[in-house]
């Protein structure tokens, strides 16, 4: 985590956007839908990861009712979401 | 395009380069991608290769977008076809090089791309996005000509307001008829949304009205949840005719908007042909298109099966699995992107998912969805079983008005994250 921090505070700094580690399997999708606040899809921008892999597993296993994000997160392992809201969280200082 | 714009454009490559050389490329090296079509593939491909640092130009021949995705509201008559439009200007202004001119062919060996005026650029990886052109040739009757009479409205602007504009002159009592081709075709539920949303405003504005739709196919994205909501919505504005029961197009007479099936003639006061279809006419002039006239790619890299250097990713593509939609679009885009610059530093891309969703409106407060979870398989994109389907049949209101509502939402955020 520090380092993908630390990545991104470089990238800042040097301007254009720079060397950042690949987004893990499916992440890239979820800014289609998820943006800037003031929208009826909710934003993810400054949601920390622990939040994001909570819903997202809640969503999986039913827990949490859902209209869409129960049939999409069944195609991910519990790993895999966990690290997509990692990403997720790192890319607050991005743009 | 003058000979100053010309030298404009080559400043601004070699502008671009200076700023943007420092990250992590060489500088006397600087790999260059160029972007064919800017709409959901190529507008979203080229921000995110912009993003990452990568010297890239935009090549669009249109300086306006027209999105397909909520033009059926606008044949619906509820929406403006200006809502459907977009710049390029915050592309520009974040300092991506747009060429607005026309792609005329691309030379894969020499990796040059030849424009409009004449003009030459050369790149490193080229990225295709041309969306799609309809084959006037595979519908006897139905050509460039006739398209003005019996529209398809299959690419957004003009067409989707003429098709509206004809649907407001008929006069009530007027039969409207819909043609759909086999599949495959860009937007496979769009179809059955459009064919909703004439019924609705038949229903409303036109009660004597009727759509007859014929469709080239038994079976279709979100069947049962369309055909449920034609029953209790449209039992007396909409008749649907499969395949099996001759709803084949097999000929059209533009003249009199007649069109002819395997069973029977329909002459109609307003006629919707969507024909066949094929990737964008520069895909099949790059040698990337195969018989089928879709472009074969590698789904781990969006590379052509056939060419190297050559991505092609959005509608043009063949996906397997994954639909040809802009959503579908959108997401390939980011993940292509990405993928570009690994190849460029020389990394091996990891095994990609990729997530489709895509909404269709029954009525404009009746939403619908199908959602899938691909990953590369068979050389191509294949589901993720247990994953995906669609929204529940029998469910309350109360699910589908939220459906609409998040399809709307969804337009404006997709739109805002490739043009805005
Ligand atoms: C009625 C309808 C409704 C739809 N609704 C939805 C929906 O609700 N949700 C959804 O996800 N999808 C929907 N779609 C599908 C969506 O429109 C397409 O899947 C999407 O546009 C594909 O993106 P693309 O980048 O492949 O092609 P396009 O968006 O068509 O972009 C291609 C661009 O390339 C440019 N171009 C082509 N050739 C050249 C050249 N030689 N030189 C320069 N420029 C060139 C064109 O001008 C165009 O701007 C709908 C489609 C239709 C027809």
């Amino acid at each position: 985590m520090r380092i993908v921090l630390l990545v991104t505070t470089l990238a800042l700094i040097s301007g254009p956007v720079a060397a950042q580690s690949p987004a893990p399997p499916g992440a890239l999708t979820c800014s289609g839908c998820h943006g800037a606040a003031g929208s009826e899809l909710p934003s993810l921008r400054g949601k920390d990861a622990a939040t994001i892999t909570q819903a997202l597993l809640a969503f999986r296993s039913g827990a949490r009712e859902a209209t869409l994000m129960n049939r999409i997160t069944k195609g991910f392992s519990e790993d895999e979401l966990a690290a997509i809201a990692v990403w997720i969280e790192a890319q607050k200082d991005v743009k | 395009m003058s000979l100053t714009d010309r030298r404009q454009i080559l400043g601004g490559l070699a502008a671009t380069a200076t700023v943007l050389g420092a990250p992590y490329v060489s500088a006397q090296a600087q790999p260059h991608v160029i972007v064919i079509g800017g709409g959901f593939g190529g507008a979203t491909c080229a921000r995110f290769l912009h993003r990452a640092g990568i010297k890239v130009t935009l090549i669009e021949e249109n300086a306006t977008y027209t999105s397909c995705p909520f033009s059926n509201l606008v044949i619906h008559g509820s929406r403006e076809i200006s809502a459907q439009q977009f710049s390029y200007d915050a592309l520009k202004s974040e300092g991506i090089t747009i060429v607005a001119q026309r792609a005329q062919s691309v030379d894969g060996d020499a990796r040059r791309v030849t424009l409009n005026d004449g003009t030459t650029l050369t790149y490193d990886r080229l990225i295709l996005s041309p969306g799609i052109d309809m084959r006037f040739d595979a519908l006897p009757g139905y050509d460039a000509a006739s398209a003005e009479l019996m529209p398809h409205a299959w690419k957004a602007g003009a067409q989707t307001v003429l098709l509206r504009r004809q649907l407001e002159a008929m006069e009530d009592g007027g039969l409207v008829v819909m043609s759909v081709p086999a599949n495959p075709y860009r937007c496979p539920p769009g179809p059955y949304e459009r064919a909703s949303l004439i019924a609705h405003y038949l229903k409303t504005k036109k009660p004597k009205s009727k759509l007859i739709v014929l469709d080239a196919k038994d079976q279709f994205s979100k069947q049962k949840l369309f055909q449920e909501a034609w029953a209790n919505l449209y039992p007396d504005h909409l008749e649907y005719v499969p395949l099996a029961a001759g709803g084949k197009t097999t000929e059209v007479i533009a003249s009199d908007k007649t069109v002819v099936t395997e069973f029977s003639r329909y002459t109609a006061a307003v006629a919707n042909i969507i024909p066949p279809q094929q990737a964008g006419k520069i895909a099949q002039l790059a040698g990337a298109a195969d018989r089928t006239g879709w472009c074969p790619i590698d789904p781990m890299t969006f590379e052509s099966k056939l060419r190297p250097n050559m991505h092609v990713i959005g509608d043009a593509a063949i996906m397997g699995a994954m639909p040809k939609s802009a959503f579908a679009a959108n997401a390939q885009a980011k993940l292509c992107a990405q993928t570009v610059a690994q190849l460029l530093r020389g990394e091996t891309p990891a095994e990609p998912k990729l997530v489709n969703t895509c909404y269709s409106l029954v009525a404009p407060d009746y939403g619908i969805s199908v959602a899938g979870v691909y990953r590369p398989g068979n050389g191509v994109f294949v589901d993720i079983e247990g994953a995906g389907g669609t929204s529940p049949l029998t469910a309350p209101q109360d699910v589908r008005t939220r459906e609409a509502a998040y399809s709307n939402a969804w337009f404006g955020i997709i739109t805002a994250e490739v043009f805005g």
